[in-house]
């Protein structure tokens, strides 16, 4: 199925976003964010972009304060898994405009917009940044 | 902005980020959702503006980590709303709160549909993105056929198309029964075909669903995947916007790879030919550059083309290349890159011939081993134990051996386990196995676990010659497994020179064997009989209760002479089957991260019999089994027979292979059965050893071997004494909710709780009392069935004076008496520590005391009436105490005292609320008639609307009643010789795990 989880988590590890693809219960899902951002948040730029946790594989990225995880199948591309992640960052950037954690959290519907507009039952829907903002750009137009 | 309007939401969100810790958040959430319920409970007043304010803060609150599913009623119903905004908002969060089975689904399923086949493209969207991400089973039989006239319909947009293709992939993967596909290859294909390349995307994802079921049927759609990657590989026709670094839609490319790699093979030429020039375009074509994410995005379409190269069995050529770029990547500095080559490598073993390529890389491989990263580590590990053959095990095995002193602690176990199996599996000779074993658990014994233990004896066992000495050498002495001499005498000699200097654990094993070469040495042996015997003698006033019991029986045993011969008798073979290693490894779960290279592994050798390889060993012997190269191997060659008086011992020595004791013989087996464990290995109590089943029963492990019995239990054995009475601090915390729970010279365990309906919070403080560290340590709850209980990590080592705070959250599934179990250990210095603690999530801290007055409690009371509702027993054996104390005692485990309920002063009326999960809060009530004649006895009437509460909560208040349970005595007295099963504790329920557990604790 791809793609199991979203999570966008700062660095003292505060989930600003979270988006699954799979259903879990409220305490498995504060439990698994536990889990990866002890595993994740303690590595260092030296080491690689994939943990392996449980079934899953997290593809993670910095970006400043933020740490973008996704977790994905075991056998799916994690390249590519990890530049979608910086498709998304670059898609919030051209909304917000060089984007932070604080665009994120106080803009949270937005984020859940533009996710919607590119994942979809753990697929990726749409990779054309225009696409993907075009539903968010209607919605600033008629409210 | 849609935001600028909510400016309570930014309030929110403002005031949430300036909290200072997780109790402010929690205060202000429950104001904000007390706030929300109030407004969703005023609805009238509500506007659809406010209404979607709301929702949003729900869904914020829910991402913090707090319930709420009083407001799903409110997000569904938003769906229905007329404007986009509030629809959109409504669809999205609905989508994130509920699951595909949630009821209030049902309520929309019309309003979704209509919007689905409605004209307004948006709506249709947003309805067909809720679809997909959680649509169930209704939904697939009432919306499916609609979804797929989207797909294919002309007059939709593409904005439309590629949220129906995944939409049905949803409904298809959810029910593949329901969705109708047939016929569907000629549409695929036509879909393929298509420009626009996010239609092209989402398609090719449903693809991949389809071919995976049934690849047959979609042979029509193989060319035009071959044609879609050509067009991106040559950048034909690719919009701008789908281009990233200059790459054509990476995604893409390797989605459709991905699909093509479900099609086993590729016949038409002409086909083929196209895919492998693009291929090998990708292949030589990929450079690396300077920009991150284009190096990045290059490499995945690389990776994926690898994966299909390999998969497609290409020509050798191609297969070379593919190999000499992972051999380049496994090489580079670049953490993902060599990663990812580590990982392809792997997968690359299950290619013919890869393997002698692959070898050439081993060094680069052990490398990676050491790597600081443990991802890299783990991919390097999997590959070394895939790779391993009989050519490269010693090498191998030995490297990680080397690696397992080094190693830290979360890898020691696997790392161990793949060493045991790969020994077993490729070892040369088996004097090289036991040597590697015996490292093991020298280098790693706290993290072999159980199964590594029974898959050694087992092992050894169905190996003739090793038996008894492994036993022995299992404990100690790896010296001893290659000296010659093999006379009974001999064998004594070298073990009993180690005695002096052996653990007290050891000594028991030792005594074994001395009463098994004894027992075996036919004819008898006069000074060695005598030699045997003054030892046992000697060890019968030993004040370690293990070894004197066994003193003592073997002493007993032996004067009855040859005819109890068949208890010592060898242990019957294992039947040959699956090692429970490979079991464990293939299905080892969670962070190990074991897959491709177990399960290739496993398919490639489908015979799981051991077998002891062919191959002469390295050192030049050219005997496949040495018999005799091991000194102690002859015992049980001496030990077993059928007829011990007839039997040549020299001729059996000759061919190690021995007549098999029969299993039918009447009488050896029925004290093989009762006398058995005891005789060769096993602890005095049996319930210790019945505890052990239950607990790897209780966990789901692995199964273990039908030996079980013959483990050294010895290994687990305290010498650290706790201080103060463990099962006096249990109780003491049943009623209140911190205080410690454990304490011994090193550690101790203090608990603090907090209770809220069904939901508990503990936290264990782990403090190391000392100035050096506490390691190993290792917390494992075993809760009971119906407790839901999560334990957070627990570090391995606690500093000097430190204190480790463990969280653990506990929810009541139903009600029950058992009680959990934490299994905790740690290793101090030589000593390790295992102790087995009742915690104190018991059944009194899911009451909540309610009072309820009269006018309530009497319709109640008689409401629920009779069993199994409501039960009555008059109660004997009663502790006597006067009333008041009484009341106290039961106010104490929360059931809340009524008084005046009832008139006659000698009853007790209380009341109180249970929660669990499966109950929620219930309402129960409690009647005590004492007789002030006689305080020994009383009748308890119990009420509740659940019969296993009413029954659970009458047993429970009975327990308290009758007398607060004491801690049995620290161990069990020394009675010469007692049958084992005689001393199971008589009051445990035979088959209830958790009370067998918690019989044996303190």
């Amino acid at each position: 199925m791809g793609i199991r989880f979203i999570l966008m988590v700062n660095k003292q590890g505060q989930t600003r976003l979270a988006q699954y693809y799979e259903w879990l219960t409220l305490e498995e899902r504060r439990a698994l964010e536990g889990e990866i951002v002890r595993k994740c948040l303690a590595r260092n730029e030296q080491q690689c972009s994939f943990v392996e946790h449980r079934n899953y594989k997290i593809v993670y990225r910095r970006y400043a304060s933020l740490f973008f995880l996704v977790g994905v199948d075991n056998d799916e591309n994690e390249l590519a898994i990890l530049e979608f992640i910086h498709l998304l960052v670059e898609t919030m950037d051209r909304h917000f405009g060089n984007v932070c954690e604080l665009d994120i959290m106080f803009h949270l519907e937005k984020a859940h917009f533009m996710l919607e507009e590119m994942v979809m039952s753990g697929c990726i829907v749409e990779t054309s940044k225009a696409n993907i903002l075009t539903p968010v750009q209607l919605l600033e137009k008629t409210s | 902005m849609a935001m600028h309007g909510m400016r309570g939401l930014s309030v929110f969100i403002s005031d949430i980020r300036n909290c200072q810790n997780k109790e402010q958040e929690r205060q202000r959430i429950d104001k904000e959702l007390g706030n929300v319920r109030n407004r969703f409970k005023n609805e009238k007043g509500l506007s659809p503006y406010e209404k979607k304010k709301y929702v949003w803060k729900m869904l914020y609150i829910y991402m913090l980590g707090y319930d709420v599913d009083f407001g799903h009623m409110e997000a569904v119903s938003l769906i229905s709303a007329p404007k986009y905004p509030e629809k959109q908002v409504g669809y999205i969060v609905t989508s994130c709160l509920l699951n595909e089975n949630h009821d209030f689904l049902r309520l929309a399923i019309n309003t979704v549909r209509n919007d689905i086949i409605g004209r307004n493209e948006t709506f249709q969207c947003l309805a067909l993105t809720m679809v997909g991400n959680i649509g169930g089973r209704e939904f697939a039989e009432s919306l499916a056929p609609d979804v797929q006239k989207l797909l294919l319909s002309s007059s939709c947009r593409p904005l439309v198309r590629k949220k129906a293709a995944l939409c049905l992939l949803r409904l298809y993967r959810k029910n593949p029964d329901v969705v109708n596909v047939d016929g569907w290859a000629d549409r695929m294909a036509q879909l393929l075909d298509e420009r626009d390349l996010g239609v092209l995307t989402s398609s090719m994802s449903l693809l991949v669903a389809l071919v995976s079921n049934n690849h047959e049927a979609y042979w029509s759609c193989l060319p035009k995947c071959v044609k879609t990657l050509e067009r991106l590989a040559r950048n034909q026709d690719i919009p701008q916007e789908y281009t990233y670094y200059g790459i054509p839609s990476p995604w893409l490319q390797v989605k459709t790879m991905r699909a093509l790699q479900y099609f086993p093979t590729i016949e038409d030429p002409y086909t083929r030919r196209t895919l492998f020039e693009v291929l090998q375009r990708i292949l030589m074509g990929t450079d690396v550059v300077k920009n991150v994410n284009k190096n990045n995005a290059s490499h995945a379409v690389l990776f994926e083309a690898l994966a299909l190269v390999m998969h497609l069995d290409a020509e050798k050529e191609m297969m070379s290349q593919c190999v000499a770029l992972l051999g380049k990547f496994i090489a580079v500095r670049e953490p993902n890159i060599r990663y990812l080559g580590l990982e392809n490598m792997t997968r690359m073993l299950m290619v013919t011939d890869a393997q002698e390529i692959i070898k050439r890389h081993q060094a680069q491989i052990i490398t990676s081993l050491k790597d600081p990263d443990i991802s890299i580590r783990r991919r390097a590990l999997d590959l070394l134990y895939g790779m391993c053959d009989v050519t490269n095990a010693k090498d191998i095995v030995e490297e990680l051996l080397q690696y397992l002193s080094s190693a830290d602690f979360t890898m020691r176990e696997e790392l161990s386990l793949k060493a045991a199996i790969l020994a077993e599996k490729f070892a040369p000779d088996l004097s090289w196995y036991v040597d590697v074993i015996l490292q093991l658990i020298d280098k790693a014994g706290d993290f072999i676990s159980d199964d590594i233990w029974f898959r050694v004896v087992q092992f050894v066992t169905n190996n003739d010659d090793l038996q008894v000495s492994a036993y022995i050498l299992g404990e100690y002495s790896h010296l001893l497994a290659r000296r010659p001499g093999c006379s009974p005498k001999e064998i004594f000699g070298i073990l009993h020179e180690k005695l002096p200097t052996v653990s007290t654990t050891t000594i028991p094993i030792l005594l074994s064997a001395y009463a098994k070469i004894l027992m075996h040495t036919q004819p008898p042996d006069q000074e060695l009989q005598s030699q045997i015997w003054a030892i046992f003698n000697k060890y019968e006033s030993c004040i370690d209760a293990e070894i004197q019991q066994r003193a003592v029986e073997y002493f007993a045993l032996c004067q009855k002479g040859a005819a109890l011969m068949d208890i010592l008798a060898e242990m019957p073979k294992f039947p040959e089957r699956k090692s429970s290693l490979i079991k464990r490894a293939e299905y080892s779960e969670a962070d190990t991260a074991e897959q491709s290279a177990i399960k290739l592994r496993a398919q490639q050798q489908p015979s799981n019999a051991l077998v002891v390889t062919d191959q002469p060993p390295a050192n030049g012997a050219t005997s496949p089994v040495p018999v005799g190269q091991l000194s102690l191997a002859m015992v049980p060659s001496m030990i077993t027979t059928e007829d011990h008086t007839s039997t040549d011992p020299a001729s059996s020595q000759q061919n190690g292979s021995l007549t098999k004791v029969d299993p039918q013989h009447p009488s050896a087996d029925l004290l093989g059965d009762l006398l058995g464990p005891l005789a060769i290995e096993g602890p005095p109590g049996a319930t210790v050893q019945s505890e052990h089943n239950a607990v790897s029963r209780l966990e789901g492990g692995p199964d273990a071997v039908d030996g079980s019995a013959i483990v050294p239990v010895e290994e687990q054995r305290n010498t650290v004494q706790p201080i103060g009475n463990i099962a006096e601090r249990f109780h003491a915390l049943c009623l209140k909710d911190s205080g410690v729970l454990y304490e011994d010279p090193y550690i101790q365990i203090g608990i603090k709780a907090e209770w809220r309906a069904h939901h508990g919070r503990l936290v264990l403080f782990l403090g190391n009392k000392n100035t050096a560290p506490l390691v190993s340590v290792q917390a494992l709850m075993l809760p009971p069935a119906h407790l839901k209980m999560e334990l957070s990590l627990v570090p391995d080592t606690i500093p000097p004076r430190a204190q480790v705070q463990c969280p653990l959250e506990v929810v009541n599934l139903r009600p029950s008496r058992d009680v959990a179990v934490l299994d905790f250990s740690y290793k101090f210095g030589t000593n390790m520590v295992n102790v087995k603690l009742r915690l104190p999530a018991v059944l009194n801290k899911f009451l909540q005391p309610i009072p309820v007055p009269a006018e309530e409690f009497f319709p109640q009371w008689r409401s629920l009436s009779g069993p199994p509702l409501k039960l009555q027993e008059v109660v004997r054996g009663v502790r006597p105490m006067p009333l008041p104390e009484m009341a106290n005692l039961l106010n104490s485990f929360r059931l809340m005292i009524c008084p005046g309920l009832d008139p006659n002063p000698n009853n007790l009326v209380a009341s109180t609320t249970f929660y669990s999960e499966s109950t929620h809060a219930m309402l129960c009530l409690i009647r005590i008639e004492t007789d002030p004649a006689d305080r020994t006895q009383l009748r308890m009437t119990l009420a509740s609307g659940d019969p296993t509460l009413t029954f659970e909560l009458k047993e429970f208040i009975k327990e308290q009643l009758i007398s607060i349970p004491t801690a049995p005595p620290q161990s069990p007295a020394p009675a010469p010789a007692p049958p084992p099963a005689a001393q199971a504790t008589p009051q445990i329920p035979p088959n209830d795990p958790a009370a067998l557990l918690a019989g044996l604790l303190s």
